[in-house]
Order: structure tokens, then C-alpha cells, then sequence
């Protein structure tokens, strides 16, 4: 399938910036995802052809504002729908009761 | 929550939790709560990515190559197998290709449709081999990316760039370093780089030792 994650080619994107001493995670939450995606991975839901379309299908606006992680969590989230693990009104109930234990 | 009285206190934190953040907790939260992941099976792959498997794996498998003639023979025809032979297997490294640079000919990796790499012997791929511009200019401007990590390679040197799927990951065999001759596999594999192994990176030298 075309689309933004085929980027092989494209101009614009400027010049590949290594960081030096890079950690292998940038923050907790990219931990829990990596690992959550593999854990939920081995459920056999789904393989890694259906992981990447997943993240494919993020809305292309959307994929080039967003971290790599962030492509994962999006996938992620799409194929638990998908597959009816979770549905969308408990990841957002969930999502919604966080966030008010985070105001208070 | 099962768990939960550890984590309801220890959440401190100055700033706000980003949505994303928050998407992360909610999605481990419900998973692990319907028994669909195991918190502990969470920690032992993160402790697993981030201390256990890295390139100092593909080190010792570059290595053994350079100097053991026969094991790179097998390394060269079948690599899963002989990078087996280490017991580095596993996900993301189920077939593997290694591609030998000589005077003539470099070698350089890519995934530009996502983040392909070969975990077994890399570990996790950096941010840059991840982000846009390795991923168009990879293939586009080969020569220019390995100018901006420090690599000028002669107009004479063929470069080749092997763009990664899904199921085929790549590992390059960087030439051996002149002046390491007498060296043994461990003091060979400390002159290893992860981005020589991914193509866009020169092997350290040796330090010259006093005669």
C-alpha cells in the first residue's frame, strides 16, 4: 500500500541527525509500549505484517508529527480494537479516569 | 487493580502526563487486568532490550569472522545458522543476511518503509535509522548520508543499499582493520561499531601497541 510511511525517495526531510550515547529508550512510557506491544504480540492475535499495516494506517498528518513509539501505541491500539481485545469506549473510558486522577 | 497499591503513590511527578503517556498506562492497566499481559513478562522484555541484547553481539559474530576463515564461509552462506551457532536468535532475526564490504564494494542498511533490523545482533535500532530522513535519503543520496556520518567513500567503491522487510534482516561484515593482525576475537570485537555493522560507520582503529 502507498502511503507516508513509504518514504524511501521523498526530498525534504533534511539530514540524518545521530544522537551521540543514545539510550535504548527515551522515556518510561516508550518502554511500556515496546513492551507491551510484544507481550500483547504474543497473544497471536495478529503477526508482524498485520502490526505494520496497523501502523500504516495511521492518518499520514498524524505519522509525520509523531515519535516512533507513538506509530507503536497507535497500532497497537488499532489492532486490539480490531480484534476485539478492547473496545474503543473502554480504552477512552480508561484514558478519561486517568486523566481525572492526574487533576486532582 | 491488581497491583495497583504500588503504583497509586509512586506516580509523583512535576509535570502533567501527555496523553500519550496516559494511553500507555490505560492500555497496560485494562491488558493486565484481563490477564492478556503479564506485568512481570513487561519488565523482563524491557530489562531483556535494554541490558541483554545489543551490538555487542554482532560484534563478536563480526569478530569471528574476521578471524576464523571457516566460520565465515558459514557466515557468508547461511548466517542465521552460524550467528546461531552464539545462540543470538530469535525474534527479528529469523533470516539474516550478511553482507560483506571489501575494497571494491560497501554496504549499507535501511528499512525506509519502518524501523526493519536485525535484533538478534543490533538490539533496538537508534532514532535516527527510524526517522524520516535516513529512511528517503537512504536510498536517494546513499553517499551524502555516509558523508554526514563522517564516511567519504571513493567515486572507485560501488555502494550497495539493501532496503529491509519484514522477514529478511541485514548485517554487514565491515572490511578488518589494517594493523590488527595477532589480535584475538575479544580484543577484535571491542573495535566493532554498531554503525559499521549497519553500514553508515567505520570500525574503531587499533591502538598501536609499543613494539
Amino acid at each position: 500500500m502507498n502511503g507516508v510511511h513509504d518514504m524511501g525517495g521523498m526530498h525534504g526531510f533534511g539530514p540524518v541527525v545521530a544522537e551521540a550515547h543514545e539510550p535504548v529508550f527515551h522515556a518510561e512510557w516508550e518502554r511500556r509500549a515496546f513492551a507491551l506491544t510484544l507481550a500483547a504480540g504474543f497473544l497471536g492475535e495478529w503477526n508482524i505484517d498485520m502490526s505494520r499495516f496497523a501502523r500504516e494506517q495511521m492518518p499520514p498528518a498524524a505519522y509525520l508529527a509523531s515519535s516512533y513509539y507513538e506509530h507503536w501505541l497507535w497500532g497497537l491500539e488499532h489492532l486490539l480494537v480490531e480484534r476485539g481485545l478492547l473496545t474503543r469506549g473502554e480504552i477512552e473510558a480508561r484514558v478519561a479516569a486517568l486523566a481525572a486522577r492526574e487533576a486532582r | 487493580m491488581s497491583g495497583g497499591h504500588e503504583h497509586d503513590h509512586d506516580d509523583r511527578h512535576t509535570a502533567p502526563l501527555s496523553d500519550t503517556q496516559l494511553r500507555v498506562k490505560a492500555l497496560e492497566s485494562l491488558l493486565t487486568e484481563k490477564g492478556l499481559v503479564d506485568a512481570r513478562a513487561l519488565d523482563e522484555l524491557i530489562d531483556l532490550y535494554e541490558t541483554k541484547v545489543g551490538p555487542r553481539n554482532g560484534a563478536r559474530v563480526v569478530a569471528r569472522a574476521w578471524a576464523d576463515p571457516a566460520y565465515k564461509k558459514r557466515l557468508l552462506e547461511n548466517a542465521s545458522a552460524a550467528i546461531a551457532e552464539f545462540g543470538f536468535t530469535g525474534r527479528q532475526g529469523e533470516d539474516m543476511v550478511v553482507l560483506e564490504n571489501t575494497p571494491r564494494v560497501r554496504n549499507m542498511v535501511v528499512c525506509t518503509l519502518c524501523s526493519c533490523y536485525p535484533w538478534p545482533v543490533l538490539g533496538l535500532p537508534p532514532v535516527w535509522y527510524k526517522s524520516a530522513p535516513y529512511r528517503s535519503r537512504a536510498v536517494l543520496d546513499p553517499r551524502g548520508v555516509l558523508k554526514e556520518f563522517g564516511v567519504d567513500v571513493g567515486d572507485d567503491v560501488e555502494v550497495r543499499v539493501w532496503d529491509s522487510t519484514a522477514e529478511v534482516r541485514y548485517l554487514v561484515l565491515p572490511e578488518r582493520p589494517p594493523g590488527t593482525e595477532g589480535m584475538n576475537e575479544d580484543e577484535l570485537a571491542e573495535l566493532v561499531t554498531r554503525d559499521a555493522m549497519i553500514g553508515v560507520g567505520r570500525t574503531r582503529a587499533p591502538e598501536r601497541r609499543e613494539p
